[in-house]
């Protein structure tokens, strides 16, 4: 409705505020010139102060040559590169520990959540013990802490050898890289084509079930041709995959897959620091599932195994998911902290050094702050989408 | 004995087998259920045991409890000398020795002033509350130095002190913004609702490490030319905010919570909107968001430690300035596992009263 | 974008007439009765609390001159901490006043950080220092080794530029703090560990065997480290500048802390009456009372003496001279004439 229309009928000065319709149009039209003044006034001060000390603002920076380098890298990067790729190295290593941290973080949840659960008292308090300690105290420290800890570990020249392949030491933990032979890229043709074909035979189990009632064995067949596959492939295209064995050089080990001590202890730090929480949303989930689905899936002849994938899991999900989501986009944010002992992330990159080098601070930590912003939103979009998937279907 | 025989419905109970009760008994249930509950219970016992001992030899049996620098420590273990010098810089950082009576003070006043609020059956309540109601006031007086005290730069402020500084005034000044930005999410007017959400979001898609970069690189390109804020204040005002948003959706879970009858009845009874949240909804909704609140402040608390990366010196900055220390370098572990302790200590305690305090409300509500 | 900021900002500068720019530094400073300044949180001989608390050291002691040159008083001076991040936002946006924490002097910064370096008090270069059990007598050696360093400096810059300039790899460490990357060194968690020369012997000398390491002869960077203030107020960078000037003039002069005093009164030396405010009346030009001089070095002395007390070979960082000498003596400390 619009103001003039609302103006015909007889309106009176007072209705702006005995009316609720219109006080309420009126209290918006307020905040949102109380909101416009602030702004301006923000945005003015703003320009008044970089006026006075005369800095560049805008983000031409982003394609200037970094100049510095960074030690782990998933795509090429070098000091000649820019500060714009600098930004995206760091966000990939953000990413990178992210999802390694949920995936080991989740894993290490469901187990410590169920062994709370354990009739084996011992392991119930011990697992009670761990969760208190680690939920309490910040995970800064902890960072710190694991860090302090791997530094402590024998230097490069004495490092502990794992039958001479698999190298620990102060310099982190180094594995054999992989180098793929020509022909290699059928492996993964064939792992999609694997996917594939086990989903088209899950659907037709099911449809072939509801027709016929007859079970097929789904989990198992489909866990051989997602394995099965891929190595028939590997070996038909004559196992073009060797090994790279990182050997002592003259400082470091060279060759092979280095896991810097950096990136271990600030995964092993959110693993376990988010684990403890994943445990108590995995204990309340299955804890509230209601025994007697249990003693009904049982009395309808349902299989144990079968009860809890059908019964038990389906409804503990449904109230794990939405705190887990929360849990997930923690430890992403959480992930930040990289900075305090220097693992290479977008706060270390973009927000450290370059905004160091360039004296940008404005656009660096608004771009910062914009890249996290995203990656929360989209990790929100992807967990509701699937927590909708799996929500209960009232009829 | 076995022939002894009784008249039929004569027999005295048996003790049950010696099998099912008393330590055997529970022993049995509990740890040794099943071959691999046997498993897992010796292989929890070795793990205890391998634990303790290396962390007891470590901790204690070969540690050094005495000493002027690291040097002293010659046992091999940890080196506790460390946190013996500098124990006052871990609980006060640099503020005046003459003038930590002040902090005390403020510290026992905090109990004071929290005793009505955390307490609803507390003695003389009604009056209580206006002590509790002036408590920041008194703090800031007797912290800052005004009056006639003598003033402390807060860049002296250090230490347990800060991250108490940091926690209660970040939980305090955030509950009011907190409830006005529930209310707005809530708000049937789609600009209020646009701006809460919008805010809540934003602050909490965002780490709060980078809204502290804000505080100590942008916050003062914010204000008219000529004004600054100290650096405390400006981390104040950002995990304020960031506080603001979290509570915002704890106290809109509360809010939630309360049967839309309450309003409805309000709205018949004439009350305004505002006299009936503060009325009818908000005591209600306030209520039972208490846990969800000293949850947050637990949170909040912890997070305190992250205002050490921008250089103020908290517990966690107090330890790496001592670590700098050509005298104490190497000692990372023994100060980290210090600090964790302090902080366990302060947040476990909490963690039980917001226990302790869901119970009480789970009964009130049944009741 | 520009755009509808500058119109904002237009449509704003007429809604509010915001208190003007404030571009005289001398006066707020005046004003408030203390100056800000901001410094390193921790860098043994440069800037370090004391037992009780107070700052110290030769970064400290050039605030303290400022001070005085002002208000006649070496304790009219408040400072501020800074890390390699926040130091020069601090100075930008008028959190201190002057900045003096061994920052190199770059174009770049000069020229586009909005900043202005009135001189230079330190001239210094980057080293590296590696365990002698290594082997390597020259950095040329160090290809493949770990390399710890503090981030947000030049020092990571000049770094990248020698290992490519030498076609090495490395990989680098980088750490927050200079302590700290100091402890990952000792932890061997590198191989070396880099930083400006002066920085590298407060180091060694504070390590368990120094005879175990060695700083390698290369110096791969210019470093010349000194005060700075924001750009857009001249007049006080002007009396920035000059104190550090009076510092240099008066160890060239023979004025220190012991003689300065006699020395006002006047003497045969035109140079040292202009200086000493017995003659002429520079001080006027900078906006200071007639004794700004004498304060300088009466509370904290001449060049030499700073040197001496916190840098200089009988204390534990034991540096020598070397450029930092005056150029009679053989360094190329040179200031300009008081005339």
């Amino acid at each position: 409705m619009s103001v003039a229309e609302l103006s015909t009928g007889g309106f009176d000065i007072r209705r702006l505020w005995t009316d609720r319709r219109y006080r309420s149009l009126l209290f918006q039209l307020a905040t949102l010139v109380v909101l416009g003044v602030f702004i301006v006034l923000i945005v003015n001060n703003v320009i008044q102060n970089l006026a006075a000390i005369g800095v560049n603002y805008g983000f031409g920076f982003l394609s200037q040559p970094a100049g510095y380098d960074i030690n782990q890298q998933l795509i090429p990067y070098d000091s000649t590169s820019t500060h714009g790729r600098a930004a995206v190295v760091g966000l990939l290593n953000t990413l990178l520990v992210a999802i390694c941290g949920i995936v080991l973080a989740t894993i290490l949840g469901f187990i410590f959540g169920v062994a709370r659960l354990s009739p084996n008292w011992l392991i119930a308090r011990i697992i009670t013990v761990y969760i208190e300690v680690t939920r309490n105290v910040p995970l800064l420290l902890q960072i710190l802490l694991w860090h302090a800890v791997i530094i402590q570990l024998p230097t490069a020249r004495d490092a502990i050898s794992f039958s001479d392949t698999i190298f620990l030491s102060n310099r982190g933990l180094t594995v054999p890289a992989p180098i793929f032979g020509d022909g290699f890229s059928l492996v993964p043709i064939a792992f999609m084509a694997a996917i594939a074909a086990a989903i088209v035979f899950a659907k037709w189990a099911k449809r072939e079930q509801e027709k016929t009632g007859k079970i097929y064995p789904v989990f198992t067949i489909n866990t051989a041709i997602i394995l099965g596959l891929p190595v028939l492939a590997f070996l038909a295209a004559g196992s073009p995959l060797s090994w790279e064995v990182p050997e002592m050089g003259r400082f470091n080990l060279r060759g092979g897959i280095p896991l810097r001590p950096e990136f271990v202890a600030m995964w092993a730090a959110l693993s376990f620091y988010t684990a403890a929480f994943i445990a108590e949303i995995v204990r309340a989930g299955i804890q509230s599932v209601h025994r007697g689905q249990t003693e009904a899936a049982y009395s309808l002849g349902l299989r144990p195994n079968r009860t809890m994938r059908l019964i038990i899991i389906p409804q503990a999900l449904r109230v794990i998911v939405p705190p887990l989501t929360s849990q997930y986009l923690n430890l992403t944010k959480n992930s930040s902290l990289a900075i305090a002992i220097g693992y290479m992330d977008i706060t270390a990159t973009l927000g450290g050094i370059t905004l160091n080098q360039t004296g940008q601070a404005m656009e660096a930590v608004m771009l910062m702050m914009s890249v996290y912003l995203s990656i929360s939103l989209l990790t929100s979009i992807f967990m509701n989408w699937y927590n909708r998937r799996i929500r209960l279907v009232e009829r | 004995m076995a022939n002894t025989s009784y008249e039929v419905g004569k027999h005295p109970d048996l003790p049950p087998p010696v099998a099912t009760v008393g330590v055997v008994g529970w022993v049995r249930t509990n740890l040794f259920s099943s071959w691999i509950n046997a498993l897992l219970t010796v292989g929890a016992i070795a793990l205890i045991v391998y634990v303790t001992t290396g962390i007891y030899g470590w901790a204690y049996l070969r540690a050094d409890f005495a000493g002027e620098s690291r040097f002293d420590c010659t046992s091999g273990g940890a080196c506790w000398a460390l946190i013996g010098a500098r124990f006052s810089q871990f609980i006060y950082g640099f503020y005046p020795v003459e003038l930590r009576w002040r902090v005390n003070l403020a510290f026992v006043l905090l109990f004071v002033a929290l005793w009505p609020l955390l307490f609803t059956n507390a003695p003389f309540r009604r009056y209580t509350l206006w002590f509790s109601a002036a408590y920041p006031i008194i703090a800031y007086i007797l912290i800052m130095g005004r009056f006639g005290l003598e003033p402390v730069e807060t860049a002296k402020f250090g230490g347990m002190m800060l991250t108490m500084i940091i926690g209660v005034t970040g939980i305090a000044a955030s509950l009011p913004l907190g409830i006005l930005l529930a209310l707005g999410r809530r708000s049937d007017m789609l600009l209020i609702r646009i701006l809460s959400v919008g805010f809540i979001e934003f602050i909490r898609g965002v780490p709060l490490i980078t809204l502290l970069f804000v505080a100590s690189t942008l916050l003062n390109f914010f204000l008219p030319p000529g004004t600054f804020f100290d650096l405390l204040l400006r981390v104040l005002i950002m995990v304020t905010l960031f506080s603001a948003a979290y509570l915002a959706e704890v106290i809109r879970g509360g809010l939630q919570a309360i049967p839309r009858g309450q309003e409805e009845a309000a709205s018949a009874l004439g009350l305004s909107y505002w006299k009936s949240m503060y009325l009818i909804i908000l005591p209600q909704a306030l209520k039972i968001s208490i846990p969800g609140i000293v949850n947050s402040f637990i949170a909040l608390f912890k997070d305190t430690t992250l205002v050490s990366i921008i250089g103020l010196l908290d517990p966690i900055g107090i330890g790496r300035a001592a670590l700098a220390d050509s005298k104490w370098q190497g000692l990372g572990p023994e100060v980290y596992v210090f600090v964790a302790i302090l902080f366990w200590i302060c947040t476990f305690a909490m963690s039980r009263y917001s226990i302790y305090l869901e119970r009480k409300l789970e009964t009130g509500h049944a009741s | 974008m520009k755009q509808a900021v500058s119109a904002l900002a237009t449509a704003g500068s007429i809604a509010f007439l915001a208190s003007a720019a404030s571009a005289a530094t001398l006066d707020d400073v005046r004003a408030k009765g203390f100056v800000q300044c901001g410094i390193n949180t921790g860098l043994a001989g440069f800037a370090f609390t004391d037992d009780a608390g107070e700052w110290d050291g030769f970064d400290v002691a050039f605030c303290r001159a400022v001070a005085s040159a002002i208000f006649g008083d070496a304790t009219a001076v408040k400072f501020t901490p800074l890390t390699g991040k926040t130091r020069f936002e601090a100075l930008k946006s008028g959190e201190v006043d002057v900045l003096s924490r061994n920052t190199t002097w770059t174009l770049s910064r000069d020229a586009d950080l909005g900043l202005t370096f009135v001189g230079v008090n330190y001239y210094d270069g980057q080293g590296f220092i590696g365990r002698k059990a290594l082997g390597v007598g020259s950095a040329t050696e160090l290809d493949g080794a770990s390399v710890c360093i503090q981030t947000g400096t030049t020092t990571e810059l000049n770094l990248a530029d020698f290992f490519r300039a030498n076609d090495m790899s490395y990989e680098p460490v980088p750490i927050e703090t200079n302590e700290e990357a100091r402890t990952s060194y000792i932890a061997e968690r590198c191989d070396v560990y880099t930083t400006d020369a002066s920085g590298l012997a407060a180091s060694r000398s504070t390590f368990e065997n120094p005879d175990d390491h060695m700083v390698y002869p290369e110096i791969i960077s210019k470093e010349p480290l000194g005060p700075l203030v924001r750009q857009g107020d001249d007049e006080w960078a002007d009396l920035i500048r000059w104190t550090l000037n009076v510092m240099i003039n008066a160890e060239e002069y023979g004025v220190n802390s012991g003689n300065v005093e006699d020395l006002a009164g006047g003497t045969d030396n035109p140079e040292i009456n202009r200086m000493l405010g017995s003659e002429g009346n520079m001080h006027e030009m900078l906006g200071v009372d007639q004794t700004w001089a004498v304060s300088i070095i009466k509370n904290v002395g001449n060049y030499g003496e700073v040197f001496d007390r916190y840098l200089g070979p009988d204390t534990p960082i034991a540096l020598q001279r070397g450029l930092n000498a005056l150029w009679t003596d053989g360094g190329i400390l040179y200031a300009p004439p008081i005339r």
